[in-house]
């Protein structure tokens, strides 16, 4: 018998998968196909302050082993999230789910996190500081270790007892910088990596797919990187991560735990298959017992002992 | 939604670029004309949705056009192939509204999913009006089949190459006592059509996709209703709610 449990912030998870921000929307597509609850948690829809329609379209691309999506944090606002979606997501899944968190300004981080953390269905608050498809904020948060160690002891202020986890982006010079400041500040938690800034050609047009020009770069190809940076970022924190880019199998998952993980996002691999986190549940046993593993708890950081 | 492997039965060229082809298995999540299937390539990271064109039993059948190099590697997809698909996707078209005499108009690759609404208006004993628009003879597909079936069918091309030189407004201004209108096609071939017809209708759309069922908001548009999404709450659309 093997043990998938782990344990985020204090709070349990029944094993370690985290859809991630914006490839599962607020759970009830998934829902329609398989019981969500089998996950540990997820992480909802990215949340601003006022609803926000996002880029213009076409806000995706086919890459090798991978995509890019500029949607730019559509979504209702965070009193409709409150009002309908909380409530609809209860109807199909009963665990603490995970309230992302954006905003392009401390302010509006601020009032979103405050709102989201009064609700008794939110477990964790995990603050986008690194979206790369809005112009003002998002990114600008998650590239200077001052200005985020600023929106974490923000928000930290207005979490009450909701441990408050921050997304890092890639797209910096050194990612532990960043993570360093923002455990100063009181992070509970660090979930990484966002996506990758790219860019497709259509070489009929001659010109960008994304109307937005340039886009965020996910899917199994950027593994390598999010695992590196995982890696680097646990030799540098001590606070739990969520390590998450390019995640498709149970392997990637147990490979992420190796190199630092406490829990495990997975992001475009939903969009691919959205089955896969159930698929990877059900291998989970099975590729945990060919290594060797009894307890997923025990092998978070396990390639650095 | 479903996730299901369904094996080619048939991969044919029918026009200049176009090809047909049949695909067996588990078809019952697909309830409608005008809903999408969303299939993986070999080598792809992100599906390709392909709009049903006809349904009898476990075959569904796509019209799809060679206009990528997703879409041209599956050209040379033999019979007996096995593809992972998600089937059911998208609302499609309702019959509800139709009346008597309801009008189709499509272009190019936007004519196939009306193939079945067209069946199935038939089946009910009503007698649609159908108005298809290609660019030039050698992309002509369809046409045929849709006479054959027992409809009224006006071929267009914006060449003069076969049937009556023009666009599908062209042929849609010589057609009285329509009740109602279903469309798909290009954005601007939907748009003119909009603005030319006079009674209600539904009109699909299309859109770069991610997911096709409804998580990744990358296919969003505007609607008088606020945001929708193309692959979820489309592709078809009221024309009273269309945002141009």
């Amino acid at each position: 018998m093997v043990n998938t449990k782990v344990e985020l912030c204090g709070l349990p998870l029944e094993n370690p998968l985290i859809p991630a921000s914006g490839t599962f929307g607020y759970g009830y597509e998934f829902a329609e196909i398989y019981d969500i609850n089998l996950l540990g948690t997820f992480s909802f829809k990215g949340t601003t302050g006022e609803p926000r329609f996002g880029n213009p379209t076409p806000r995706i691309a086919d890459c090798p082993a991978g995509m890019i999506n500029a949607v730019g944090l559509q979504n209702p606002g965070v009193d409709a999230v409150l009002a309908e979606e909380l409530p609809k997501l209860a109807q199909c899944f009963s665990k603490p789910v995970m309230a992302n968190v954006c905003g392009s300004s401390v302010e509006e981080y601020v009032l979103v996190a405050e709102k989201l953390a009064k609700s008794p269905q939110v477990g964790w608050l995990e603050v986008n500081i690194s979206c790369p498809n809005v112009r003002c904020g998002g990114l600008a948060f998650g590239t200077q270790p001052e200005n985020a160690a600023e929106v974490t002891r923000a928000v930290k202020a207005v979490a009450g007892d909701k441990p408050v986890i921050m997304k890092l982006s890639p797209n910096v010079t050194d990612i532990t910088a960043i993570a360093r400041a923002c455990e100063e500040a009181g992070a509970d938690g660090l979930s990484l990596i966002n996506t990758m800034l790219g860019m497709r050609l259509d070489l009929k047009r001659r010109r960008p797919i994304i109307a937005n020009t340039m886009g965020g770069f996910s899917g199994s190809a950027i593994f390598p990187v999010a695992l590196r940076m995982v890696w680097q970022v646990y030799e540098a924190v001590s606070v739990p991560i969520v390590g998450m880019g390019g995640v498709s199998s149970a392997q990637d998952v147990i490979e992420m735990m190796m190199a630092g993980a406490t829990a495990v996002g997975i992001g475009a691999a939903n969009l691919r298959d959205p089955l896969i986190c159930k698929k990877i549940i059900e291998q989970l046993p099975a590729v945990m017992a060919q290594y060797g593993i009894t307890s997923l708890q025990e092998i978070t950081g396990a390639a650095h002992r | 939604m479903k996730e299901t492997n369904l094996t080619i039965l048939e991969n044919q060229q029918i026009a200049k670029d176009v090809y047909r082809m049949r695909l067996q298995g588990d078809t019952s999540a697909i309830t409608a004309p005008g809903q999408f299937i969303n299939l993986l390539l070999d080598g792809y990271y992100l599906r390709r949705p392909i709009s049903v064109n006809d349904l009898e039993g476990d075959v569904v059948t796509i019209i799809y056009k060679a206009l990528g190099e997703g879409t041209r590697a599956m050209t040379a997809y033999p019979a007996g192939k096995e593809l992972n698909v998600l089937t059911g996707l998208g609302n499609g078209y309702t019959l509800e509204k139709s009346g008597p005499r309801p009008l189709l108009v499509g272009g190019g690759v936007g004519i196939p999913p009306l193939y079945l609404l067209c069946r199935q208006l038939l089946a009910q004993g009503k007698t649609p009006q159908v108005v298809l628009g290609y660019n030039t003879q050698e992309e002509i597909f369809l046409a045929e089949e849709f006479r054959a079936m027992g409809a009224e069918v006006h071929v267009l091309t914006a060449d003069g190459s076969c049937g009556t030189k023009g666009l599908v407004t062209d042929g849609i201004a010589g057609i009285d006592g329509y009740t109602y209108l279903y469309t798909c096609g290009p954005e601007p071939m939907l748009k003119a059509v909009y603005n030319v017809t006079k009674t209600s209708g539904q009109f699909s759309f299309e859109e770069r996709m991610g997911c096709g069922f409804g998580a990744c908001m990358g296919c969003t548009c505007k609607t008088k209703y606020g945001s929708k999404r193309i692959c979820k709450d489309g592709p078809v659309l009221e024309k009273e709610e269309i945002v141009w």
